[in-house]
């Protein structure tokens, strides 16, 4: 099947069989391995990536179903010439907020959704919705602190 | 050098980078030209013999490269995954230690054993062909837990182990602790399950492996704590390829936690594939799988019993525990539930007499080896408990009654009646912070507030010991390791002063290509951002005993030290020449070695530039160059300790329970990096609060098919479960480790479980409840609650 998206702002096209998971086609079409597989039950997150700006699981979405839309991965999520780190990276740098790296990219793409749309969180709030993705290192404190951070950086940035 | 990046700086990760943003390199990233993909056909069944196995439609299918069984294996000839560790029996003789092939030849002994491996140009011809295998068992009735699998008249898991008994080990003096229970004036009890964990590392277990043929030579990238000892088990023991023949390369990994140090048949079995059909082979196991060949955790049933004088103060200790091997013995199966639990009885108290036997048996599930803790938890969990139990039975104060029997800070070193010797610790310090620190005192206050919401608080306590820092290996060895557990690191300092360190160490998380980088930095004054920690590649690094048992700094970093010492004890001798002074008269200090008492130096940077050029250099006496390798073998191990305090919150209509605060004070030695330590903290934590209150690895008794094989039937800890956690660090120097340092890795796993399980219990004490086995599950809460409640009722 011939699809066609926009991945990290570069338009991509491909043919695919129908059965093939966007996370597949990430990491073994296009190389993006950033994108991991932690779980073959959508429960662990580390999968994640923005489809059209929302956090969705890709190792559940078939390439197909993505179809004519932006797809952003945690390669895509520094921006400018200089590759400047989106300041949700910088939080969960400063903030010790990963150890292995393996649920890293998913949390950090789940946490730039989430921060959009939650500009002003409050902890309860971030471990909340969190609770799609498992880290098995850090238990989780200062995934939580990163992601407080990440938020306020975020809405200085937005200049709110 | 402005900034400090030495000792005690919390300085940012250097590998940050990589893994924010997405440019982290594991093994199931790797592509090789020409690379086909492999897939295990695994057991359905827990126990059953192989009729037959039938790959004729399968490697007909479109895409098939090959097809193995374990007959193949047979025919090359190749060996058996061998046991690291051999313990005796109490009477002197040898464990049971039965073969284990990489792939079932006739028999298979638990749901996953891996019974044909297959090989495809992509991933799904694999599936497909491996769908397609037909296998005939011959189902033989299974025996899943440790009780039942000693009863008599149970099925046999090996035909010629009658009794499924592995091993009957005993540590300390049975006589002595026999004579006194005989003083006793109060002797609690109690029995307790440690239930089976799976380790569950977000990244499952992968293998790449190329046959060069043109060199005769095997690279295999793998999931691995300890690439070096995969290189000599493999190579040497099972598919005898040189040890110059074989590379290993144990790239980033995505935690590991002990379940990736052990020598797997999915590593043997790609290696000696990708030869077989002259193209790169990977394999990467999906999560369901790992569950079922992932080395598993804990597992132990136990009685045990402490003898107490009217005092309260500690006479006696007797643990009986049958602890589960599985199915096969796992690289390092049988030392888990022995050394490195029996040894750790003694806790941080005084106990004059100890006795513990432990029997290993044998049953159709997967195999139980190190998790993170390994023993040492099981250990400290039993020991808590029953302390809690004594202290409610007697009615001293939880504190108090740990305070009274505590091995005071002026009796280290202090010789065990467990063999080991503590060098170093100060657990009352611990304790007094601990209760400081959680407001032990105000809790009173917090249970009227909880009552007062309709919640029933509890908080719990838990003091504990460990050794870690693996290994003195005359130690070990004289326990039945089966090799030294030593450690090396190079330093090699390169024409413009930039530093590369080579360790046998693996990084997976615990920072140490940031922790390292500060030993360097403190010895050699130079900033971490000009040293760069190189590991996990047998190529580049030269030997290495790898990462576990919270070992790598108290013995890799260790090892860094001296390497480096030899470093500035050459630049001492090149400068003394430039300097035209005396060797003694040379010190090294802030990155420049001076003549003392005067004003004349040489910076680091211009002896290790005589070093390369040969200007000013005494090549009459000294090679050229700068580099240094040590080896280091520890004389003890490492004694870390520590108070940890949790509170809980229990909704008694739905058994729910709230783990609202938690604080750990540990001694862990010097504190090389505080932000990666309490890193580190958290985290342990956070797996021992999951054996606490969400996981579990449930068998079906009857059939032996795992019921909890995926993250949507074992519990894994979630941001929602765990509250924000206050650690405290105090550091008692260990005697024997560079800087003092202790290790940090497994305190958190440690110490959790008793902590919050004994919470649980105080705020159902009213109930009459003196224990609960893990998990805490709000179903198994609330039947206590109600089962409570109906007996009242009746009582009533």
């Amino acid at each position: 099947m011939n699809i066609e998206m926009t991945v990290n702002g570069k338009k991509v096209k491909a043919d695919t069989s129908p059965a093939l998971l966007l996370s597949d086609f990430l990491r073994e079409n296009l190389n993006l391995t950033g994108t991991h597989v932690g779980c073959d039950t959508s429960q662990c997150g580390a999968c994640v990536v923005h489809i059209d700006g929302l956090s969705m699981k890709s190792c559940t979405l078939l390439a197909l179903s993505v179809d004519g839309k932006s797809v952003t991965t945690i390669e895509g999520l520094a921006k400018g010439a200089n590759a400047d780190l989106h300041p949700m990276q910088l939080a969960f740098h400063h903030n010790h907020g990963l150890q292995c790296g393996f649920c890293t990219p998913g949390m950090i793409m789940s946490a730039v959704d989430f921060a959009k749309q939650t500009p002003n969180p409050t902890e309860s709030d971030v471990r909340h919705w969190l609770e799609g993705n498992i880290c098995r290192c850090t238990g989780y404190q200062n995934i939580v602190a990163s992601v407080l951070a990440g938020a306020a950086a975020m809405r200085t940035q937005a200049g709110g | 050098m402005n900034v400090h990046t030495g000792i005690g700086a919390s300085i940012l990760r250097k590998e940050d980078r990589r893994f924010i943003t997405g440019k982290g390199n594991y093994v199931a990233d790797i592509k090789r030209p020409d690379m086909a993909m492999a897939v295990f056909l695994r057991s359905p069944h827990a126990h059953a013999v192989i009729r037959k196995i039938d790959i004729k439609a399968a490697t007909a299918l479109p895409g098939v490269v090959a097809i193995y069984t374990g007959a193949d294996l047979a025919a090359d000839k190749i060996g058996g995954l061998p046991c690291a560790w051999g313990v005796s029996n109490a009477d002197g003789t040898p464990m049971k230690e039965p073969p284990r092939s990489a792939m079932a030849v006739d028999k298979v002994r638990c749901v996953g054993d891996a019974v044909a491996f297959v090989i495809a140009d992509t991933l799904e011809q694999a599936r497909e062909a491996a769908d397609a295998i037909e296998v005939e068992y011959g189902v033989l009735p299974a025996v899943v837990g440790v009780l039942d699998a000693i009863r008599p008249g149970a099925a046999a898991v090996f035909d010629d182990i009658l009794d499924n008994t592995c091993f009957d080990w005993e540590c300390g003096d049975a006589k002595a602790t026999a004579a006194a229970f005989k003083n006793a004036a109060h002797v609690a009890k109690i029995s307790l399950v440690n239930n089976r964990l799976v380790g569950n590392p977000m990244e499952p277990r992968a293998a790449v492996a190329e046959y060069d043929a043109g060199r005769d030579h095997y690279t295999m990238w793998t999931t691995s704590q300890f690439p070096h000892v995969v290189k000599v088990l493999m190579g040497n023991f099972v598919l005898n390829i040189p040890q110059h023949k074989l590379r290993i390369v144990a790239p980033d990994v995505g935690g590991g936690f002990g379940v990736k140090q052990f020598l797997y048949a999915e590593e043997i079995i790609t290696t000696w594939a990708s030869r077989k059909v002259g193209r790169p082979v990977k394999w990467v196991n999906e999560r369901s799988e790992g569950f079922l060949s992932d080395a598993h955790g804990r597992d132990h049933v136990s009685e045990a019993e402490l003898a107490l004088d009217e005092t309260g103060k500690f006479l006696g200790l007797k643990v009986r525990t049958v602890a589960n091997m599985g199915g096969y013995l796992s690289t390092f199966g049988p030392n888990i539930p022995t050394n490195l639990y029996g040894l750790l009885l003694a806790g941080v108290y005084t106990t004059p007499a100890i006795h513990c036997e432990v029997k290993g048996v044998f049953t159709n599930t997967v195999p139980v080896d190190a998790y993170r803790g390994a023993g040492r938890p099981e250990a400290t969990f039993l020991l808590e408990r029953l302390v809690d139990v004594a202290a409610s039975e007697m009615k001293i104060d939880k504190a108090e009654i740990r305070r009274m029997n505590m091995i005071d800070a002026s009796q280290y070193p202090y010789q065990t009646p467990v063999i080991v010797k503590y060098d170093s610790g100060d657990p009352k310090a611990c304790l007094e912070k601990a209760l400081e620190v959680s407001d032990w005192n105000g809790f009173a206050g917090r249970k009227a507030d909880s009552k007062s919401r309709g919640k029933l608080r509890g908080i719990g306590l838990c003091t504990y010991v460990e050794a870690c820092g693996l290994a003195p290996s005359r130690i070990v060895q004289s326990l039945g390791a089966r090799a030294g557990i030593f450690e090396s690191a190079t330093v090699r300092v390169h024409v413009t002063g930039d530093v590369t360190v080579l360790i046998g160490t693996h990084n997976h998380g615990q920072g140490h290509e940031t922790t390292f980088a500060q030993i360097v930095s403190e010895k050699l004054s130079i900033p971490t951002d000009k040293i760069e920690i190189v590991f996990g590649d047998t190529d580049r690094v030269q030997f290495g005993l790898g990462t576990y048992g919270s070992r790598s700094l108290a013995v890799g970093g260790t090892a860094l030290a001296k390497a480096t010492d030899k470093i500035i004890a050459k630049g001492t001798k090149i400068a003394a020449h430039m300097l035209e002074a005396g060797e003694g008269d040379i010190v090294f200090e802030n990155g420049s070695f001076a003549v003392q008492g005067t004003d004349r130096s040489k910076s680091f940077g211009e002896v290790v530039g005589a070093a390369y050029g040969l200007v000013n250099f005494p090549i009459d006496v000294l090679e050229p160059g700068m580099e240094a390798q040590a080896f280091y073998d520890p004389v003890n191990f490492t004694y870390p300790g520590g108070a940890h305090i949790a509170e809980v919150e229990i909704d008694p209509d739905c058994g729910s329970v709230d783990l609202v605060s938690y604080v750990a004070v540990d001694d862990i030695g010097t504190v090389i990096n505080p932000m990666i330590v309490a890193g580190q903290l958290h985290g342990g934590i956070a797996q021992g609060v999951g054996q606490a209150l969400f996981e579990n690895c449930v068998y079906d008794e009857t059939s032996g098919q795992m019921l909890s094989a995926s993250f949507m039937d074992y519990c894994m800890p979630r941001a929602d479960n765990m509250p924000n956690m206050e650690i405290v660090t105090l550091s008692t120097l260990c005697t024997h480790t560079s800087f003092g340092v202790k290790g940090c890795g497994e305190v958190g796993t440690i110490g959790s479980p008793a902590t919050v399980i004994n919470a649980v219990v105080d705020a159902l004490s009213h109930l009459g409840v003196s224990h609960v086995d893990m998990p805490a599950t709000p179903s198994r809460i609330w039947r206590i609650i109600h089962n409570s409640a109906n007996q009242l009722r009746a009582a009533e």
